[in-house]
């Protein structure tokens, strides 16, 4: 190959694509790195603490599109106090700096501040997509900027951000001459939003291809705004409420039969249940259906709507829909491939899911590959026999919402059930375990789970030789985040090499020593060592043999971060 | 390096699963207080050799069949600001005594993204917001006897104890403990509800959205009467 000249090679190159890819190829030799680092346009950062913007910009001059990730996955739930970090500014004013010609910027579990966003609307004239999924900070006034001053803006995606909404017409920024929008998702918005500025935006963007609304816009609204975009293919309902005896709804029901590319629907923030008829029209067409936001339809209209979608490939669902609705879900949907089922707000009195409605999706739809499943309760043998009809999984993630429950038939750990989840799943990357736990199952995990990437645990284990178990036995892991386990200094400590081999390591609320961790960070200079107590101020003396709270830890080519609050320490 | 020896750790081991909201460092009291008989010796901040027996903390034995075995905590981590160390041994010790139900709660658990927590579970009501939709949410009311019907806003309210509250003020009754197997028991009334299929059913059975959603009219029976549905 080195006798290709460069421009032979940078075409093959065009065609690699994925980050791993790539990153093997800049592997391979220095002509190639270099070919490889010119050439490349997405970078993706696991963690913006890894690595420095400037490091990164010197490295790839061709960056087109940017993906970042800031807090800990454990921050979704709560367990990152507030001010941890993630800040975006401060790439985006070096991206700015460097002169990039960003086009894209994905961020998720990053502090967005609009200034951030003025910034970025400002810095970058080719910019075109915005997705952020999980941030905060920012409020409405930032996405005006964005509005305002993206001329050529395509995307702009907000997923479960928590947005401040300051009342300003955030969307009338938008120009008359803006008519290139792919893509609106503004889902996750509290606020009000003018509906007529909506419309008019809808018809003056012919290639707009996914629109997800907001609870203020009515159903009557969405039914003006399906007409003017008829090539929707990715739909997110807003309100669905009307008394199906109006006009209003016949309308609706007959844009409906217009609406034939819609492939993906999901929203429902707000629903009349009787007024879903008007949507099996498009059920036949749907692979992907998110109804986990839909708490106002009972199971029954669940899965009354679900039998007509026979081609769904991906359901997010709540546990309303019960073990006799994924049955149904079983029976109808054969290409199902990814299935997240979340917990509703029971008053506890109906145990809605079980593993009697896993055991039926594992009978009926063979093509499984991820799922997330929140239940009362599973068993050993329904786990083994869902292994056996479902080798294909590469995601299996299951929270018992009772932490530490064992297996109610035989009250044994589900030591096996996991553990015939990992020997019978070859190809599984992700893995979040709960229910009652032994030792034992870090064994099968360490023997079988060679492909394993990430581990999630809680309320598990008895002893340092569970963590041990995992650390020597799975080659491939990246991210391991345990909280309320019996792992101590000796787990932490065995081998501490293998951290640099990982992107990160979470540890709270188990039996790690402040002295540990500080013999950790000596030996390793790449890996940051936090640990956060917030208990504590910051002149306050650690001692070696205070348990730590919570322990994050990551390699880095960065060094220590300076924008920590004051109760985290880096060792 | 097998540096562990495994003790079988008797009783119930809660401080294994607690989150202590003290200052770390509490552990030596802890352990003193700990049922069991395993050895336990603090690593020393020069613990290159590592000789430091890490404590079993063995879980429960199954036969004992804990739910959870967690204490209540806050919810959010900023309030677990505890700085006094003694009042946290206080509340740990009486927390070990009392056998863990399975309405405590714990941080984090189970691992919803705050997010959907705040956004997608509750959909009807949130902190007074009036949710116009055009169609209401007044239901009648009967009760055996009565010489008239009322009419409530199903709206006004978030949860069943809420409801069966107000109805039992309004209609001067007591419905009693609320059980899976037998309804209502201890009582003379029953609230049930017309569902949008025509069928009368008991209330509380179904979770709080789904009622809302299908309940066409309330009807409170007399104890007598609700016997009936509860064979269903």
């Amino acid at each position: 190959m080195n006798y290709f000249p460069d421009e032979v090679i940078e075409h093959i190159f065009e065609y690699v694509v994925s980050h791993r890819d790539r990153n093997a190829l800049s592997l391979v030799c220095k002509s190639w790195y270099r070919i490889e680092r010119c050439t490349r346009e997405k970078v993706f950062i696991g963690n913006c603490y890894s690595i420095t913007p400037e490091r990164l910009i010197q490295r790839f001059p061709a960056l087109k599109s940017l993906t970042l990730k800031g807090k800990p996955h454990f921050a979704d739930f709560s367990l990152v106090p507030h001010g941890w970090g993630g800040f975006v500014y401060p790439w985006i004013e070096a991206l700015a700096k460097g002169k990039v010609g960003l086009e894209e910027l994905r961020l998720k579990r990053m502090v967005v501040s609009d200034d951030s966003l003025e910034l970025l609307s400002r810095a970058f004239p080719n910019f075109r997509s915005l997705v952020l999924v999980s941030c905060e900070e920012f409020t409405t006034d930032g996405l005006a900027a964005i509005a305002a001053n993206c001329k050529s803006l395509r995307e702009l995606d907000l997923q479960e951000n928590e947005v401040d909404d300051h009342k300003g017409q955030w969307l009338s920024c938008f120009p008359d001459s803006c008519t290139s929008l792919v893509s609106l998702n503004f889902a996750c918005l509290k606020g009000e939003i003018n509906v007529g500025v909506l419309e008019r935006l809808v018809a003056r963007s012919p290639n707009l291809k996914s629109l997800r609304l907001n609870r203020s816009v009515p159903l009557d609204a969405l039914q003006r705004i399906l007409t003017r975009a008829p090539q929707l293919v990715d739909l997110g309902v807003g309100s669905y409420v009307q008394d199906p005896a109006t006009e209003t709804f016949v309308k609706l029901m007959n844009t409906m039969h217009k609406c034939k590319s819609i492939t993906s629907l999901s929203g429902f923030l707000e629903v009349t249940p009787r007024c879903l008829t008007a949507m099996y029209v498009i059920c036949p067409n749907l692979t992907s259906l998110n109804l986990s936001y839909a708490a106002g339809i009972p199971g029954s209209d669940l899965i009354k709507l679900i039998r007509h979608c026979k081609k769904l490939q991906r359901l997010w669902i709540m546990d309303s829909i019960g073990d006799k609705g994924l049955g149904v879900v079983a029976n109808t949907c054969k290409e199902l491939q990814e299935l997240r089922v979340f917990p509703s707000d029971n008053i506890g009195h109906h145990a809605a899911v079980t593993e009697k409605g896993l055991v039926a999706i594992s009978m009926g739809c063979p093509k499984l590959h991820s799922l997330l499943y929140f239940c009362h309760q599973m068993t050993n043998a329904a786990l083994i026999t869902v292994a056996k009809n479902c080798p294909n999984f590469i995601r299996f993630r299951l929270a018992i919402l009772d932490a530490t429950k064992p297996d109610p038939d035989t009250n044994q750990p589900l030591d096996e059930g996991f553990g015939a989840i990992v020997q019978s799943c070859r190809r599984l990357r992700r893995l979040s375990l709960s229910g009652q736990l032994t030792d034992k199952v870090f064994l099968y995990i360490g023997m079988y789970a060679e492909q394993l990437e990430m581990l999630s645990i809680a309320f598990a284990g008895e002893s340092d030789k569970g963590m041990l178990y995992v650390l020597n036995g799975c080659k491939k892991l990246r991210k391991l985040e345990i909280r309320d386990c019996p792992f101590g200094d000796t787990a932490l400590l065995t081998d501490i090499g293998k951290y640099e081999t990982m992107r990160s390591l979470w540890m709270s609320s188990c039996e790690v020593t402040v002295g540990a961790c500080k013999v950790l960070a000596k030996k390793m200079p790449r890996l940051n060592v936090e640990i956060f107590n917030e208990n504590e101020t910051a002149d306050c003396e650690l001692e070696d043999e205070q348990k730590v709270e919570k322990m994050y830890l990551y390699r880095t080519l960065a060094g220590k971060r300076k924008d920590a609050p004051e109760y985290v320490w880096t060792l | 390096m097998e540096n562990c020896s495994f003790e079988k750790v008797v009783g119930l081991n809660l401080e294994a699963t607690e989150l202590r909201l003290g200052l770390p460092g509490c552990a030596d009291e802890h352990d003193q207080k700990h049922s069991s008989s395993c050895s336990y010796s603090s690593s020393s901040s020069s613990s290159s050799s590592l000789s430091g027996v890490v404590r079993t903390n063995k879980r429960s034995s199954p036969e004992e069949s804990i739910d959870g075995g967690h204490e209540e905590e806050p919810k959010s981590s900023k309030k677990a600001m505890i700085s006094q160390n003694s009042s946290n041994h206080d509340d740990d010790d009486q927390d070990k005594n009392v056998p863990p139900s399975k309405a405590q709660v714990v941080v984090g658990w189970p691992p919803i993204r705050s997010y959907r927590k705040n956004n997608g579970i509750q959909q009807q009501k949130k902190k007074g917001e009036e949710v116009i939709d055009g169609v209401g949410m007044y239901v009648k009311v009967s009760m055996a006897g009565a010489p008239y019907l009322r009419k409530i806003d199903l709206k006004v309210y978030n949860s069943y104890q809420e409801l069966l509250m107000a109805l039992e003020n309004m209609f001067k009754c007591t419905f009693g403990e609320y059980s899976e197997r037998e309804g209502y028991n201890g009582s003379e009334f029953s609230p049930t509800y017309e569902d949008k299929d025509g069928d009368w059913m008991l209330v509380g059975d179904v979770p709080w959205n789904m009622f809302i959603s299908s309940c066409k009219r309330l009807r409170i029976v007399k104890g007598s009467e609700a016997k009936g549905l509860g064979c269903l």
